[in-house]
């Protein structure tokens, strides 16, 4: 695993559970500092659920918890004092379906997440808007139309970008994908796997797909669940990218990868 | 299709008919009746002030005056209550209770309107004689443009208390209907707006409200419209005596509903009928009215926001 | 930097980021407060709810007893008697109008569920809505229009059933509309591919499906009828007699009430409470054996 140094979100142990029903177990890896790390797996394995304890998005459906470690910086985010709601500022997220606020502009929804914490200025806004717009590369396609134009009358392609931009506007950390390309044409999907190469220069991110092209071609760590008939996620292998793909150790990851499952 | 079917058929098409032709006859009839009115005093119907059937004056200014601040207070009362609660029941309460909640709430609504006015009447009036209306006027009535609401004898039957009770008996039209509408929020929403770190409250305040705003204003739009039509509980608290126009909310007045319930069984000339008739009327195409623009707002809720739109 | 130096500082951020924060304490306040508002709202609500229900029963229970339910009222100023007469006539226009209400809203609810496509299912439906928007003041007006003055030439308790009815229609129509289109379509298709009839399809397999359905909608819209007031001031006007002819004026609980309360009278104050007590009593007990009827055979088949 990578040394640098960098935002680095470690698991360790991982279970959680939706009121009385198990859904993960026992799960550890780590999301290197400036990389991708895609988390593979068949439907229903748990892998959006791994994905959504890393910013304690997973605690918001009613009756839901988890018990484990997750540390961001050797931080654990799920200590008693840390307040999930400061801690999802330091954790991105962007979603399957995209889900730009309709009621506000394309730059009101590029830093929705700069005015909920306040004290910025105009001025400051628009600059941190133009440049998260960039970063996602999105900011020519708008430039003559984000303050008058609806965040949900873009593309689908588009908006999944404004939904990238809005997440990068507050500076996180970590940049957590839930099969960000699953609703979106080819050429958007390409679009957006383009970009992720660009995005790991300054973020860490992982993301979960269940597209394994997608995941060879940019991730460079990935990790393989499984749920067997107790319907419980684990961890089946952790690797690098071309370890997994080429040589991996597991007959299972094997047999997923081949296609003999899925 | 059978014999049997075409005469089934046949039989729930023309009942189903029978609605709108229904409403058709209602609309045209009363119009009939009110025409002579109308075509009498005209606009200065609802102008005019002065309602004197001896002398064949009729001007029922006072009592849409009376309704429009009965039910502008209702609104006032029952609108954040009421999206609190729906609030409450759709996001904040823990399962348990969720259900019961919703269910009294619920409840509120299948109390009759003449047990609200008994109520009213009975307990809800003096309390406001004796304790609210006392202290409000101590509290407001020396302040400047404010004062002139609080003034005046607060005997607790007038349109202060009018107001509370209509208050009372929207709510649960109002919460229930932003309850639908909160449900139509898609939950991407909320958890697009909580991953940026925001608190409960500001995923409520900047997305879903904003999402559900036509959906709401449609809820309180409902529920004035059932403000509007409210009449025995009003007639029960309101007062019924005076026909002026006064700026204070303790004086008693009537509202166009309660006018009619009271002065029918009095009319004796056709024209007095054909005055009260055409109040019914208006009465009528306002909610009709109020009830389109409200079932278009909340429906367009659920279709989804438009696209393109320019951030209002 | 040095990548150690850039650990660091990101370690720093992090902590700085989770350290407390005066503008994070004022957001965490207005949430605070607005959890409270929402709480307040609904405990404002349910206490509402609790007084009004809570007083109905405490003053109108004492005046319940047999002669309440048995006699007619006495002169006024007199105390004892009953309210016999209002409770007969509820009964009675409740009967008339559901007479007419009911067959006019189950068929309309078929009609829309079952056949209808296109324009005129669009208008009954909207127009349904409509109807159940009306002030009942105004249903009250147009039945006296119709009805009092000119078929009958006095208030009689027939037009208090018709007004009636016109307040169950949609009520009726709604629920049952929205149970029909509950029923699966498969079971309408089996019915037809053994060769039953469209019209023997709703009677014998669609509406017995939706029995549960059919009867929370009549059930609904007899309670409404039954505490309905400005309506019947309208047409039926009341009688302190006993009549069970509708061409005359027919008394009715509801507006019994109305009368009682705006008497000097204590005794009849008690009494309005009463029937106050027994419109609410009815309702819920009827809601409740609903209920209970239903889940003891909910089964879709």
């Amino acid at each position: 695993m990578g040394s640098d140094g960098g935002p680095r979100l470690e698991v360790d142990s991982l279970s959680a559970w939706y009121g009385e029903r198990k859904a993960i177990e026992n799960i550890s890896l780590t999301v290197a500092p400036h990389r991708v790390t895609a988390i593979i797996g068949p439907s229903g394995c748990g892998k959006s659920t791994v994905l959504r304890c890393m910013n304690r998005m997973h605690e918001v459906v009613r009756g839901a918890h988890a018990e484990g470690k997750v540390s961001l910086n050797g931080e654990h985010v799920y200590a008693p004092e840390v307040d999930p709601v400061r801690g999802r500022r330091l954790v991105g997220m962007v979603l399957q379906k995209p889900n730009p606020f309709p009621m506000m502009s394309i730059f009101e929804n590029a830093v929705a997440g700069l005015r909920l914490e306040g004290g910025h200025q105009q001025r400051e806004l628009e600059e941190i808007g133009e440049h998260a717009l960039r970063q996602a590369a999105l900011w020519h396609e708008v430039k003559d139309i984000w303050k008058t134009a609806s965040g949900a009358s873009l593309s689908g392609g588009q908006q999944q970008r404004l939904c990238i931009a809005r997440a990068m506007a507050v500076e996180p950390q970590v940049i957590l994908m839930d099969e960000p390309c699953s609703a979106l044409d080819p050429i958007a999907t390409a679009r957006i796997e383009e970009l992720l190469h660009e995005l790991k220069r300054d973020y860490t991110i992982a993301i979960v797909t269940h597209n394994m092209q997608q995941a060879t071609r940019v991730s460079d760590f990935t990790a393989f669940m499984l749920s067997e008939e107790d319907r419980i996620g684990r961890l089946v292998e952790f690797a690098s990218t071309p370890a997994i793909f080429n040589s991996p150790s597991e007959s299972r990851t094997q047999d997923y990868i081949s296609g003999r499952f899925g | 299709m059978g014999r049997g079917d075409r005469v089934f058929a046949g039989v729930a098409t023309a009942l189903a008919a029978a609605v709108p032709l229904l409403l058709v006859a209602i609309v045209l009839l009363l119009m009939a009746d009110a025409l002579p009115a109308v075509q009498r005093y005209g606009l200065g119907f609802l102008t005019n002030s002065m309602w004197d059937p001896v002398a064949e004056k009729f001007g029922a200014a006072a009592y849409a005056y009376g309704t429009v601040v009965t039910s502008a207070l209702a609104l006032l009362i029952a609108g954040p209550i009421g999206v609190g609660c729906a609030l409450f029941i759709a996001e904040y309460a823990p399962a348990s209770v969720r259900g019961l909640v919703a269910f009294l709430v619920d409840l509120l609504a299948t109390i009759p309107s003449v047990i609200y006015g008994l109520w009213g009447f009975f307990v809800l009036a003096p309390v406001m004689r004796s304790g609210l209306e006392p202290f409000l006027k101590n509290t407001f009535g020396p302040l400047p443009v404010v004062g002139a609401l609080f003034t005046g004898p607060a005997v607790g039957r007038d349109l202060l208390v009018a107001g509370v009770i209509l208050a009372i008996m929207i709510l649960p039209t109002v919460t229930a209907v932003s309850r639908e509408v909160l449900r139509a929020v898609p939950d991407t929403q909320r958890e697009g707006m909580l991953a940026l770190g925001a608190t409960k409250w500001e995923t409520i305040s900047k997305a879903v409200l904003p999402y559900a705003r036509g959906g709401i204003a449609g809820a309180l739009i409902l529920g004035l419209a059932r403000a509007l039509g409210e009449t025995m509980a009003v007639t029960m608290v309101i007062g019924n005596s005076s026909t002026r126009i006064q700026a204070s909310l303790f004086t008693p007045g009537y509202t166009l509903a309660s006018a009619i319930a009271n002065q029918f069984t009095e009319a004796d000339k056709a024209i007095y009928f054909s005055a009260i008739i055409t109040i019914a009327l208006v009465l009528l195409l306002v909610a009709c009215a109020l009830n389109i623009l409200a079932r278009l707002l909340v429906w367009s809720v659920s279709r989804g926001p438009g696209a393109g739109s320019v951030r209002a | 930097m040095t990548e150690l130096e850039l650990t660091t500082w990101r370690r720093v951020k992090t902590a700085a980021l989770l350290a407390p924060s005066p503008s994070f304490d004022r957001r965490r306040v207005s949430n605070a407060l607005a959890s409270g508002f929402m709480l307040v709202s609904a405990a404002i609500a349910v206490s509402v709810l609790t007084l009004i229900v809570g007083n109905v029963v405490m003053s109108g229970w004492p005046a319940l007893n047999l002669a309440f339910f048995t006699e007619r009222p006495l002169p006024p100023g007199e105390v004892g008697g009953g309210v016999a007469p209002a409770i007969v006539g509820t009964l009675l226009m409740v009967a008339v109008g559901s007479c007419i209400g009911v067959p006019v809203g189950v068929f309309t609810a078929v009609y829309l569920s079952e056949y209808g496509r296109g324009g005129l299912a669009h208008t009954v439906s909207f127009v349904i809505d409509l109807i159940a928007g009306l002030p009942s003041i105004a249903v009250g007006v147009f039945v006296w229009a119709f009805l009092v003055r000119n078929v009958v030439g006095q208030y009689n308790g027939l037009a208090g059933g018709v007004a009636l009815a016109i307040v169950m229609i949609p009520i009726i129509t709604r629920t049952v509309e929205e149970t029909l289109r509950l029923v699966p379509d498969s079971l309408r298709e089996a019915s037809l591919a053994l060769g039953i009839p469209t019209w023997r399809t709703i009677l014998r397999v669609v509406l017995p499906t939706a029995k549960a359905g059919l009867v929370t909608g009549v059930v609904l819209s007899l309670t409404r009828a039954g505490g309905e007031t400005a309506p019947l001031l309208l047409t039926a006007l009341g009688n302190q007699f006993f009549n069970l002819d509708p061409r005359q004026p027919m008394a009715a609980l509801s507006v019994q009430i109305y009368q009682y309360a705006r008497s000097p009278y204590p005794d009849w104050h008690a009494k309005a409470w009463a029937a106050a007590l027994v419109l609410i009593t009815l309702g819920a007990a009827l809601s409740a054996v609903t209920r209970w009827a239903i889940q003891g055979r909910r089964k879709f088949g």
